[in-house]
């Protein structure tokens, strides 16, 4: 009794105790922040900033993974749509298979940190315009046959389940405390019955029943769809199970499978003999690829000036590396992009600027003098100092409100800088995409990458582009100046309608070119005359001489007027890289908008374990942030922990180790830690304490796989790493 | 029609509707129904039918069963996790909710005998009651004495146990010893029972003989590779559409241009025959290689390796001067199966690691994700765990992918993996 009545006070007080610490949490969240936050003064303005633009960022991946699952989503709603209405008024051939379980086959590919939230979308959606009966199951929590059909059933009759099992555990401990005996509730025929009264339709229980006698009244019959999240986890005995129960119960319930397939089709014949899948009607249903959506959100999020916040090249090298040598998961792309965020707030004072520009303006008005002083002491903004003359840099740095006014000016202009960057990205992008080779990427993001860290004009792979570009041909050229122009047209900066007409008109001149060369193909017969002379001379240093002035002439005069355009083309497009694309470092004022500490980012997301126990074991100060454990030239404080001198002391010794040397050696530094002598009374008898303490610290070395036992010699130890001293 | 089933005791027009469900079978039902005798009567205790798959065992049986309206309850034994499922649905079929509401929380054989016993002498029943069990070859992993029991339930009452079962009953004789129930052979169909089977679930808008002349040359290319009856019936549904087309658009109505029409369609099936829809897809083929992240498609490159290679030729593939180990010696002293005839090989996570580090390019850091890497690709079932789950010190795996697969996969990486395959030297 007592035991039952504990465990349901657990359960009635755990849902209210848990709103209560949610509500903390969100009153917390900001005190969260400012604790220990650069500049506190301006943090609740920086929080609020950072909140928003996370949850802007937010809503916009959602919408765009709604906006990219669309395709499959609606295919297959479409998909369970025809089944169970083909299972009601079917035609021959769908009788014909009405035995079989339709099932939809959903390969995702092996981001499966980013099927989550396709998943919940599609279970969603399916809730809200085909059935109210939809399960999702996961592996892990389906080891054994009995488990998942538990799971089926709770997660389709909801709470009922629930209710019966509190009250069966209830009971049981009651009784015998024996296994969880759930019979009655967790078998299919239960959900069959429940299912028909839940469609109000008694006649349906009886198991005499067929299908034709069900089409009765089929706007009550929607079918019960179970999603499988991740097949290839499944248990195959317990799925083929599962399959070979539903199977029997079909005509009863109108089932119908989703299987999240992350590898290959072919999965599902591995995993399930024929005997079960002839019981499944399987079709196939593909997912975009994970790096075109890793592309649209690049796209969405960080090539546009609409983010205020900005990455680094080095960050941004950080995650796409981790995407790509990692997971491939947009989701904890977008993560690593929320951490950057939350960093660059936190950490950065003067990123209350970062903002829109109005925004931007007001909050300049409102910096105080700590934040001018930041301000001066930024790098980008020193070398603005330097350039301006002697009378300007005095006034910047001493006059607080002409400091604003220049700032302000500063700000327009990186924002100008975003507006007019990200078009001309694109359009050089559109340019060089399709050129042999790639020399500047196939992928937006590795161009924007390159741009990044230097002037993108002086790489050489630029200047190979633009060597290929001038030698594409006519029509080739003219498809992507026009997909330039499509990608200018838009923008609504002066630079870029200037440029935009500028090549309307180049574009033009295409245009009346191609007319042109229709009416006068005369540029072939001018190069045949000389060759008409040639055929004249006989005399050997004439030929030479007429031959070297043909090639002469033919050098010059191969410019046609086409490629005259076409150089002129390139040299806008030249101009604009030159003019636009410059890396933002360049920029005053680019710390309020970039974060740029990778260090950090890869530290947060891709932890190296080892490196960090090696670092706590050889310096422990930087864990124990305590004076006394600082130490020059890597080697160990003496008062140390216990554990970081055997480490020490490891790492002098060879790969087998004396357990006994080292522990003298032990005790001699600990005991000079305690500046007593190691052996007072010289009887060589050990401090039991100290011994208990080296034991330990050997011990918990051995956890961490420094060491291990040996059989090759008593009393020692063997080495499990190299290096050292 | 021959055969009719007729027996006392039973309806004739039962039967006539019975044996007209089950084409092909009124030999075994007709045996069947003289072994069940009148329904008043006592069957034998046990009855045990074998027979491949798609053989019609629990389609007679259920037949008969539901047209007769015998008492019976058909028992899945896949269902039943435990045996207290069985003796609950027996006893709910039988004699309702409150019956199977008095067994215990975890019911033991006697306590479904007592209640049984109880129960039938409160509701005697006049005819026989059947208890059907479906893929009973999985009794055989249940309690010891569930199947023994079975057998001889009729000592409690007038009931029949009528197991089914793919197994021949020399496979299921526990070694207590048991008793023996009646065998009872279902034979494969025959070409001809095929045929007039499958021209019975006909389109009903295409005439009979169109229909059977369909399944007639259906029969005739996949007879050779494929006698199951199931599989035969998705070819038919699958096919139908394909044969029908011409007709539809009016033009043919001769069999033999049919067939011309019709042929490479089914060659084409052929191929896929037992396979479903999944692989009739194009993307089957090819579809994963491209998906895997940098690191895992090296880490699965070095598991491969790493399973077939044998450790001690690590030293010469992987270390760079690695002195005077000549290829002849290696090649001396090997064994002379291929090791890709043996299988992959288990090895630890240390060795997959150190192949790893010299395969990749560049220097990587150990860091956690390189290690839930080698966790995704065990759940993703490219890789397997060898030893237990719950063994953390230095786990085993092995490599389950092909030899094509990885060469695809290594292509993608520019990585040349036979040059480090020891059986390829």
């Amino acid at each position: 009794m007592a035991t039952s009545s504990f465990s349901r006070g657990c359960f009635v007080f755990k849902p209210s105790a848990k709103k209560k610490k949610k509500k903390k949490t969100t009153v917390d969240l900001e005190s969260y922040f400012t604790d220990g936050c650069e500049g506190a003064e301006s943090s609740e303005t920086r929080f609020k900033l950072c909140l928003d633009l996370w949850n802007k960022i937010k809503t916009e991946t959602e919408d765009l993974q709604d906006e990219l699952n669309r395709n499959i989503l609606d295919s297959l709603l479409q998909f369970t749509r025809k089944c169970s209405s083909t299972r009601r008024h079917g035609n021959w051939a769908s009788q014909m298979r009405a035995s079989e379980i339709p099932t939809a086959a959903l390969v995702l590919g092996v981001n499966v940190p980013d099927h989550d939230i396709t998943f919940q979308s599609l279970s969603e959606l399916l809730r809200c315009s085909v059935t109210p009966h939809v399960a999702s199951l996961q592996a892990k929590e389906c080891g054994a046959l009995k488990h998942l059909m538990k799971r089926v059933l709770e997660r389709l009759m909801d709470a009922v389940v629930d209710d019966e099992e509190e009250e069966e555990e209830k009971e049981e401990v009651q009784h015998s405390g024996a296994p969880l005996h759930k019979s009655v509730h967790c078998s299919l025929r239960a959900l069959c019955d429940w299912y028909s009264s839940k469609t109000k339709k008694s006649s349906c229980s009886s198991s005499g029943k067929k299908r034709s006698s069900s089409a009765v009244d089929e706007h009550q019959q929607p079918p019960v769809v179970i999603i499988f999240k991740d097949l290839e986890a499944f248990n195959p005995k317990v799925l083929q199970d599962f399959i070979l129960i539903c199977s029997r119960y079909l005509d009863r319930l109108p089932l119908m499978f989703i299987f999240g397939i992350a590898t290959s089709p072919s999965t599902v014949q591995r995993m399930l003999p024929h005997s079960v899948s002839s019981l499944l009607c399987i079709e196939l249903f593909q997912s975009l690829s994970c790096t075109q959506h890793l592309t649209t959100v690049i796209d969405k999020l960080i090539l546009t000036h609409s983010f205020p916040f900005k990455l680094n090249g080095k960050v941004m090298q950080v995650l796409v590396s981790i995407f790509l040598y990692h997971d491939f998961s947009v989701r904890n792309f977008i993560k690593g992009l929320q951490l950057a965020l939350l960093e660059h707030f936190h950490s950065q004072p003067l990123s209350s600027l970062c903002c829109r520009k109005k925004e931007a303006q007001i909050q300049l008005q409102q910096l105080s003098a700590g934040d001018l002083d930041r301000i001066r002491q930024l790098p980008s903004f020193n070398r603005f100092l330097k350039e301006q003359d002697q009378q300007e840099q005095d006034n910047l740095q001493t006059d607080d409100t002409y400091l604003k006014e220049v700032c302000q000016k500063l700000l327009k202009g990186l924002h100008k800088y975003h507006k007019n960057y990200y078009p001309v990205l694109r359009c050089l992008h559109t340019l060089t995409s399709s050129l042999p080779r790639y020399p500047l990427g196939k992928q937006i993001r590795e161009l924007h990458l390159i741009c990044l860290e230097k002037n993108v004009w002086e790489s050489e792979e630029y200047q190979s582009a633009m060597k290929l570009l001038k030698m594409l041909a006519k029509d080739e050229l003219i498809s992507l100046l026009q997909k330039c122009a499509e990608v200018l047209q838009p923008v609504k900066s002066k630079k870029m309608k200037n440029a935009f007409v500028q090549l309307e008109e180049l574009l033009d001149k295409f245009k009346q070119l191609n007319a042109a060369a229709e009416l006068a193909p005369s540029v072939e017969e001018k190069l045949t005359c000389p060759v008409k002379n040639l055929q004249k001379k006989t005399d050997l240093f004439q030929l030479q001489k007429t031959l070297l002035e043909m090639n002469e002439s033919r050098r010059a005069k191969r410019m046609s007027p086409f490629e005259v355009l076409r150089n002129e083309a390139m040299e806008f497009v030249d101009g604009l890289v030159k003019n636009h694309l410059s890396p933002p470092e360049s920029k005053p004022l680019y710390e309020v908008c970039y974060y740029s500490s990778s260090a950090t980012v890869r530290r947060h997301l891709n932890a190296t374990p080892r490196t960090s126990i090696q670092a706590a074991l050889s310096s422990p100060y930087c864990y124990i942030q305590n004076d006394s454990l600082k130490s020059e030239d890597g080697s160990v404080s003496n008062a140390a922990p216990d554990i970081c001198i055997a480490h020490k002391l490891h790492l002098e010794c060879g790969r087998l180790i004396n357990l006994y040397d080292w522990l003298e050696a032990y005790s001699t530094v600990v005991s000079a830690a305690e500046g007593n002598d190691p052996d007072p009374d010289g009887s060589g008898k050990m401090d039991e304490v100290k011994h208990a303490r080296f034991i330990r610290a050997v011990s918990e070395l051995e956890f961490l796989g420094f060491i291990k036992a040996t059989k090759k010699k008593t009393d020692h130890v063997a080495r499990l790493t190299w290096g050292g001293c | 029609m021959e055969g009719l089933l007729e027996h006392p005791g039973y309806d004739g027009e039962k039967l006539r509707r019975v044996s007209e469900q089950l084409p092909c079978r009124e030999v075994q039902a007709g045996m069947l129904l003289s072994l069940m005798g009148e329904p008043q009567q006592y069957c034998y205790p046990s009855l045990f039918i074998y027979g491949h798959r798609a053989s019609g065992k629990s389609h007679v049986v259920n037949v008969l069963m539901k047209e007769l309206e015998l008492p019976h309850v058909t028992v899945s034994c896949v269902e039943c996790v435990s045996s207290a499922l069985l003796f609950e649905q027996v006893l709910l079929s039988f004699f309702g909710c409150d019956a199977a509401s008095l067994l215990p929380r975890s019911p033991s054989l006697s306590d479904f005998v007592r209640i049984y016993k109880q129960r039938t002498s409160e509701f005697p029943s006049k005819q026989t009651r059947y208890i059907v069990m479906e893929q009973a070859e999985l009794l055989r992993d249940a309690s010891v004495n569930l199947l023994p029991a079975l057998l001889r339930l009729q000592e409690l009452d007038n009931v029949s146990v009528i197991l089914l079962s793919e197994i021949v009953w020399d496979k299921f004789r526990p070694n207590t010893g048991c008793f023996e129930p009646l065998l009872l052979h279902f034979p494969d169909y025959s070409k001809a029972e095929l045929l007039q089977i499958l021209s019975a679930g006909r389109n009903s808008s295409y005439s009979a003989e169109f229909y059977s002349s369909y399944i007639n040359i259906l029969l005739g290319v996949f007879y050779t590779v494929c006698r199951d009856l199931r599989e035969l019936q998705h070819l038919a549904a699958l096919n139908f559409s394909k044969f029908c087309e011409p007709v539809a658009e009016g033009k043919e109505t001769e069999t033999h241009k049919l067939w011309k029409n019709i042929e490479p369609h089914l060659k084409k099936a052929m191929q896929t025959v037992y396979l479903r829809e999944v692989s009739r897809s194009e993307l089957s083929s090819g579809f994963a290689l491209h998906v895997l992240p940098y690191y895992s498609k090296f880490l699965l490159i070095a598991a491969y390796l790493a399973s077939y290679n044998p450790a001690r030729t690590d030293k010469r593939f992987f270390v760079k001067h690695h002195g005077k180990i000549k290829k002849t010696n290696f090649l001396k002293k090997n064994e002379k199966t291929s090791n890709h005839l043996l299988g992959p090989k288990p090895f630890p996570l240390d060795r997959l690691l150190a192949i790893f580090y010299s395969v990749v390019d560049s220097r990587v850091a150990p860091t956690a994700s390189i290690f839930s890497q080698i966790s995704s690709l065990v759940t993703l079932q490219l890789l397997t765990l060898v030893s237990h789950d719950d063994q953390l010190d230095s786990p085993k795996y092995k490599c389950a992918v092909s030899l094509d697969f990885i060469s695809a996969i290594s292509r993608t990486v520019n990585f040349d993996i036979v040059k480090y395959l020891y059986d390829f030297l």
